[in-house]
């Protein structure tokens, strides 16, 4: 079994537009979370998000590029360049040939569905532009990637709702410790920050009005986000060989389902993959010092979370960090597990925790370290980024400092 | 502006080139038009003329449209308009 390393980062998200700005506002620990700005949100009961400012597709694309790339297209594209111009990977010859790209999205183009589904029913056409399909297909992101970075390996998108992102990253890793692609570009993306995305999400009525605040006895729900992270996964080895800065390893994962409730989390599912990723590294749990946690700010998720958590690391549940960055930059839904993995590699790298803010109120339910509102300075050798879907699907990934 | 400057203006936006360098016996091909762009075109002119092209991207050859040049796709969109009327 090969080893995996991870030698490029990119994301644009509420709280920055690259690696170092975003870790420089989750070590600030920033609030990336605001007024939504966008056609008839005066319509919408939840009216704030993590929306990404300043982010012009004018000028980066061309007309045509613009045609194709729904924006949750764009963000990957963004992110993907900045990963793999770290990595110093140049993909041609035998390289290209066996890397690929594997991405997750819960929702795909859910904007241009929605522009194009306003377009037929509220304006009444009857025409709509000639790439409507090839736009808004959860494919798309992943596809615009192989050919922009000649990857022409193995290559597909993940949606596993909001774990798509930490299934992505796993299948990465799986397809790289087999020795089957020497490195592959992972991650995810999600952009479902318009009309019908966030009216669709206010039905479940499990929103907040105010802000995310994950653990916090008066927390009142999730905030959603949207953005990018993309990561260049590479074989140890080959990373060595070339000289490659290598940000943190890859050591191992775990996916579980609870196979009960399409929407209520299980403590034993989220546990099972918790202990299955340690399991998987050949780690003991007392290595452990961080978790990101999913942490959502709903008051299902984070208690069932908590407890998981106690149950899989006993007495070191105690010792160990455990923060919701979602508190910062919003859910990003199928891109949450990869912009978060940002704040493991941070937590590695630079012995920087980043912290779950809002946190205002102690739960007994919630009686863990969650590093409240201010990042802390601390040397730990191993993390985990969890992430727990709709439909009880989970998928958690574990990190080495290297 | 009339039909023929229309089409014109719309070819020569697709192909990245000026108005002049679009003449009435050019092939879509030969401006550098592939079977997206062709697509596109087509979505822009039907568009600008509220007209339906009938057009199989499947089978260009066999549609009811002449796309061989740009004077045929004009002459094509009057017949559609006059239809029209």
């Amino acid at each position: 079994m090969k080893r995996v390393v991870i030698t490029g980062a990119g994301t644009i998200n509420a709280l920055g537009q690259t690696v170092a700005d975003t870790l420089k506002a989750m070590r600030e620990g920033v609030c990336g979370i605001g007024p939504l700005e966008f056609r008839d949100v005066e319509r919408l009961q939840i009216q704030i998000g993590g929306q990404v400012r300043g982010f012009e597709a004018e000028g980066r694309y061309n007309r045509q590029q613009m045609s194709l790339y729904d924006r949750f297209t764009q963000f990957t594209l963004a992110a993907a360049k900045e990963a793999i111009e770290q990595s110093g990977l140049i993909f041609s010859g035998e390289l290209a040939a066996r890397s690929g790209v594997v991405l997750g999205t819960a929702g795909g183009g859910v904007s241009t569905w929605d522009d194009n589904y306003r377009a037929v029913y509220e304006e009444g056409k009857n025409r709509v532009h000639p790439f409507v399909v090839p736009k808004l297909m959860n494919n798309a992101a992943a596809s615009h990637v192989s050919m922009e970075w000649n990857l022409k390996g193995p290559s597909f998108t993940v949606s596993t709702a909001c774990a798509s992102s930490n299934h992505a990253m796993a299948q990465a890793l799986s397809l790289v410790r087999s020795g089957m692609a020497p490195a592959m570009v992972t991650g995810g993306s999600e952009s479902m920050l318009c009309f019908g995305g966030v009216k669709a999400w206010e039905g479940l009525r499990v929103m907040s009005r105010d802000a995310c605040r994950p653990f916090s006895a008066n927390r009142n729900g999730m905030v959603q986000g949207e953005g990018a992270g993309v990561f260049v996964f590479e074989e140890l080895e080959h990373a060595r060989k070339r000289g490659a800065d290598i940000l943190c390893e890859v050591v191992g994962f775990a996916m579980t389902s609870d196979a009960s409730d399409i929407v209520m989390p299980s403590k034993a599912g989220a546990a099972r993959a918790m202990s299955g990723a340690l399991a998987d590294a050949g780690l003991n749990r007392e290595e452990v010092g961080y978790i990101n946690a999913h942490g959502t700010g709903t008051a299902a998720n984070d208690k069932t979370e908590c407890a998981a958590v106690a149950d899989v690391f006993g007495p070191h549940a105690d010792r160990l960090m455990i923060s919701s960055t979602k508190s910062m930059h919003g859910h990003l839904i199928g891109g949450t597990g990869a912009v978060e993995l940002l704040a493991c590699i941070m937590a590695l790298r630079d012995g920087v925790i980043a912290p779950t803010i809002g946190y205002e109120e102690a739960d007994p339910e919630c009686a863990l370290d969650v590093v409240p509102n201010e990042a802390r300075e601390a040397e730990i050798n191993v993390a985990l980024s969890n992430a727990f879907a709709f439909g009880g699907m989970n998928a958690v990934i574990a990190l080495r400092k290297v | 502006m009339n039909i023929t400057d229309q089409v014109i203006a719309i070819i020569a936006e697709q192909a990245v080139l000026e108005p002049e360098d679009v003449t009435l016996d050019s092939s879509l091909e030969s401006l550098g038009i592939d079977s997206l762009g062709l697509v596109e075109s087509i979505f822009a002119i039907e568009e600008a003329f509220d007209i339906t092209v009938p057009f199989n991207a499947n089978n260009p050859s066999e549609s009811d449209f002449d796309i061989s040049s740009v004077g045929r796709i004009i002459e094509g969109i009057k017949r559609l308009k006059a239809e029209q009327a």
